[in-house]
């Protein structure tokens, strides 16, 4: 048998009209990448690295920025305030999902369902609630002792609310992915009930452990709802961009603050990354689901637990329902709905809803499609392999980044009168574009992994029937993929509603969104309708997943006779 | 290795000096093959020896690194598969589960000049030639592994392919099911008279169904070859272990023509022109071994001693080990030979383990490796 060299490269098979269809789609993806993420963010670092006429002037910035102690010191604060709520949080958050998914717990849906609420809101409220609780009218003002809410101690609080739910769904998977049969021999090995948690549950759960530690330092550090609103004198690194560029024009300070903000959200995106591919070679196709078994003392004590961190959760929630529908604090507390005419207390009133609801109805329905065909263009294009490897780092990108320095980068990126894409700005479109670059990576992640689970040669039988591939594209692939495009619609819409980070910068008079709506009108000392403002968002928000739910149990199965056996 | 299509017609489908690189490691090297027209082969080989490389290959799935590949006498090389003349079934069958078993089967023809009625009733006709007539209106997922592999069977037949290739098309059934839809499929082809192309490791699937096996190792072709050649005249150790069962026993050439295996002398027919002196594997196939009427000077004698008996229901397979008499007696090892008995000769012979007999190995059963 002759050894048969041959070149290395494979041999330059013509392209069919399907491989050009999607090489060119690739390529608009990667160019709407570019556009939406790479360049922005090119333009912020360079803008850190040139003074106010656009010259070239090294670390200068830089070098102001680490020698000039009261911005300094708002790095430090930050990172004191995201190590604290990580502290805080992630145990809390453990003995939750712990409960929900180990222990036989009555109403268990009540408790994850309780558990997800703040996800509903935008991060301004539990501040809010918190200034009705422990402001200086609050109700229980006495019990700080004399110290204030404003500062660290109000920022750390409202964060564990705002938190919670994130920590809980990853411990909550995590702690689901146990294999029971693990248990069985630890229990026939007559290991005790500490070792076994020792050796067998906590080894399981560490990745997930690492994951929401990261995932809430990064939330915490990179929110600004928050710390605008009962930050008080306490600055950090959120609130010293919004300054620098809003109160102070100082762009470049800004762009400075932006990338100081940028790099810890990058590195801890990056552990993570690390640290997830290694949980997924952790599970094995035959392992047994664990079912919790009654066992009374731990049962009860859990409850107990659960109990009082939903009591927490809706305390905080119902204080900002209750407040928003209070005529005038602490004095008359009869209720009205005074709060809700929004028009006496900001010039766009309503209008600043529907603004809303229109970004919400927008990123869901053009960002869905694009994600969506843009993860498939990545999974299923032949050949073309630089093109679907760029595509999905660029895909990447914007999980690292916070909105607070994305927003940033696009007043850079589109306010630049050099740029022939300026006249998006101030547009609702620009908004758009922004919070689905700003939502695109766990968008992209869930449409990648139902994408994953279909058969991948599907392309294959139908070019060898010759049928184009978009339409098994819309034929095949997704209507068997219709729950998870409703899935990313939802996490769109709901993200769009809430978000406040990116949107800062990005409105308009025109296009104001409700939740900055609500941060403005908190400036002007109305609190009272800040609250109505957020009531507003998350009672939108929920109906629309309470909607989802319902519509899956009873409308949506119609189009999914075919899972049926 | 000549495979060139020997009934003089030209080849239907020709594959010369394919090679296929994945990074560093090379799943095909220079593979070439000539099939006629409505001819059944199947590509055999354990898992990674590049059968299913090859026959993505010739679908243009994943195309080939170097060599050629000629269809129906048109240079198909570079053609993406959309451009091909092939149907094909997956091991997943790869059905479209929200789509009906008549929207399934009519996908490729719905979009073109077809009309309506046409495509119902073409789609009819193959559902009845699949043998699932009244399956049209269900779900792939309301169907069974084998009625579903039958849909992805009509699927790929709709638009009449010049070539069938089937990957592993049975291999996700039970045991049952697969030798039923073993039949069912070879009638069809031989029906249909299509060029079919079956990837298999099931050497049991291979030798029922093919005109032709093609046995694969290593990215390389091994033999090719019609089942009762492969079976009886492997070209190779490797096809001779892989198909079938085999004992191999490693000895020497002599000088006279035999083998030397230990103390024991073997008279071969065929020493596949090895020269003296020669390392070789000298191998027989369980069923080839005789134990009834050895005669004292038959050729190949060998006394031996029942080591072992696993109980295979319809026979035994016996592992038997020589006893040494002559006089260079303990000089070397026994030697391990697995036979065959059927349950008519265990009764007859009153066969137990260490019970001792004597067996011979027919000289022109032996075949003779050169070992490496």
């Amino acid at each position: 048998m002759a050894w048969f060299g041959g070149s290395r490269s494979t041999a330059k098979v013509a392209a069919s009209r399907d491989d050009l269809i999607m090489r060119a789609g690739l390529l608009l993806l990667i160019a709407w990448l570019l556009l939406a993420v790479a360049l922005p963010l090119w333009t912020l670092l360079s803008k850190s690295f040139q003074n106010r006429d656009g010259a070239f002037v090294g670390l200068a910035n830089y070098a102001t920025y680490f020698s000039t102690p009261a911005l300094f010191h708002s790095a430090l604060n930050s990172l004191h305030v995201a190590a604290m709520v990580t502290l805080i949080v992630v145990p809390l958050a453990f003995v939750y999902a712990y409960a929900l998914t180990r222990a036989v717990l009555p109403f268990r849906w009540f408790f994850q369902g309780v558990a997800l609420v703040p996800i509903f809101a935008p991060s301004l409220l539990p501040g809010l609630a918190l200034i009705y609780l422990f402001g200086n009218q609050g109700f229980f003002k006495a019990l700080l002792g004399g110290g204030s809410i404003y500062g660290f101690e109000g920022i750390v609080t409202a964060q564990v609310f705002y938190c919670f739910p994130h920590a809980t769904m990853i411990l909550v998977t995590a702690l689901a992915l146990a294999d029971s049969r693990l248990y069985e021999a630890a229990i026939s090995l007559r290991a005790s009930p500490l070792r076994i948690f020792l050796t067998v549950t906590l080894p399981g759960v560490r990745y997930g452990l690492i994951s929401a530690m990261l995932v809430v330092f990064t939330l915490v550090l990179t929110d600004f709802g928050i710390a605008k609103v009962i930050g008080g004198n306490f600055n950090v690194l959120a609130t010293d961009v919004y300054k620098q560029v809003i109160g102070q024009q100082n762009f470049e300070m800004g762009a400075v603050v932006g990338m100081v903000l940028l790099a810890p959200a990058a590195l801890a995106f990056v552990v993570d990354r690390i640290v997830q591919r290694r949980q997924v070679a952790m599970l094995t196709a035959r392992a047994v689901p664990l079912m919790p078994r009654p066992q009374a003392g731990r049962d009860l004590a859990l409850l107990a637990f659960c109990l009082t961190i939903a009591a927490g959760i809706l305390a905080v929630l119902g204080m900002a329902v209750w407040g928003s529908l209070i005529k005038y604090w602490p004095y008359n507390l009869s209720l009205s709905w005074a709060n809700y005419a929004f028009g006496n207390f900001d010039a766009n009133g309503w209008n600043s809803f529907a603004n809303s609801i229109e970004l919400a109805f927008g990123t869901a329905i053009f960002g869905t499609a694009l994600i969506f065909a843009g993860a498939w263009l990545m999974e299923r294009t032949r050949g073309f392999a630089l093109g679907r490897a760029v595509a999905q780092l660029l895909a990447f990108v914007p999980m690292a980044v916070p909105g607070l320095v994305l927003g940033l980068s696009y007043i850079f990126f589109f306010n630049a009168p050099a740029n022939p894409l300026n006249f998006l700005y101030g547009t609702m479109a620009i908004l758009t574009l922004n919070t689905i670059a700003h939502f695109y990576t766990t968008a992209h992640l869930t449409a990648t992994t139902a994408l994953k689970q279909i058969d991948p040669e599907f392309e294959a039988v139908s070019a060898s029937l010759k049928v184009p591939v978009w339409r098994t594209f819309f034929r095949v692939t997704v209507p068997i993929c219709l729950p998870t495009l409703v899935d990313i619609a939802i996490y769109m819409f709901v993200n769009a509603l809430t978000t406040v980070s990116a949107a800062i910068f990005l409105y308009s008079t025109d296009t104001k969104l409700a939740s900055i709506a609500a941060v403005n009108i908190e400036d002007t000392g109305a609190v009272a309708a800040a609250a109505a403002m957020c009531v507003m968002i998350v009672v939108t928000a929920a109906s629309v997943k309470a909607a989802h739910l319902v519509a899956d149990r009873f409308v949506l199965h119609r189009f999914q006779a075919w899972r049926r056996r | 290795m000549t495979t060139a299509a020997e009934s003089g017609a030209p080849a239907y489908l020709s594959v010369r000096a394919l090679g296929k690189r994945f990074g560093d490691f090379e799943a095909l090297r220079g593979v070439s093959l000539d099939m006629r027209q409505g001819e059944f082969v199947c590509f055999l080989g354990p898992s990674g020896c590049g059968k299913t490389t090859l026959l993505r290959a010739i679908a243009g799935l994943d195309p080939q690194t170097s060599g050629t590949i000629r269809q129906g006498g048109v240079d198909v090389s570079l053609l993406p598969p959309s451009r091909r003349d092939f149907g094909i079934v997956f091991q997943s069958y790869a059905l479209f589960p929200n789509l009906s078993v008549a929207a399934n089967v009519g996908y490729g023809l719905v979009g073109g000049k077809t009309g309506r009625a046409a495509i119902a009733a073409r789609v009819g006709d193959l559902l009845t030639l699949v043998g699932l007539p009244d399956s049209g209106a269900k779900y792939p997922a309301q169907l069974s592994g084998g009625q579903q592999q039958r849909v992805a069977l009509a699927r790929a037949l709709a638009m009449s392919p010049g070539l069938l290739l089937l990957d592993e098309p049975l291999s996700a059934l039970d045991a049952r099911v697969r030798v039923r839809l073993r039949h069912e499929i070879k009638a069809l082809q031989r029906t249909l008279g299509v060029t079919t192309i079956m990837v298999t490791h099931d050497q049991e699937e291979a030798l029922t169904m093919a005109d032709r096996i093609v046995v694969m190792n290593h990215g390389v072709i091994e033999q090719v070859g019609a089942p009762d050649e492969i079976y009886r005249r492997p070209a190779t150790a490797f096809v001779a272990d892989f198909v079938g069962a085999m004992t191999f026993l490693d000895g020497r050439l002599e000088s006279d023509g035999t083998a030397r295996v230990g103390d024991l002398r073997l008279v071969c027919a065929d020493v596949d022109g090895l020269a003296a002196g020669t390392a070789v594997r000298v191998a027989i196939r369980p069923e080839d071994i005789q134990v009834r009427g050895v005669a004292a000077t038959a050729v190949n004698r060998i006394a031996v001693e029942i080591a072992d008996l696993d109980f295979l229901g319809a026979f035994c397979r016996a592992t038997l080990k020589t006893v040494s008499t002559g006089p260079s007696a303990g000089a070397s090892p026994p030697v391990a030979i697995v036979a065959d008995f059927s349950s008519n000769l265990m009764r007859d012979l009153d066969l137990a383990v260490g019970k001792p007999i004597a067996i011979a190995l027919p000289a022109d059963r032996l075949r003779v490796f050169a070992a490496r």
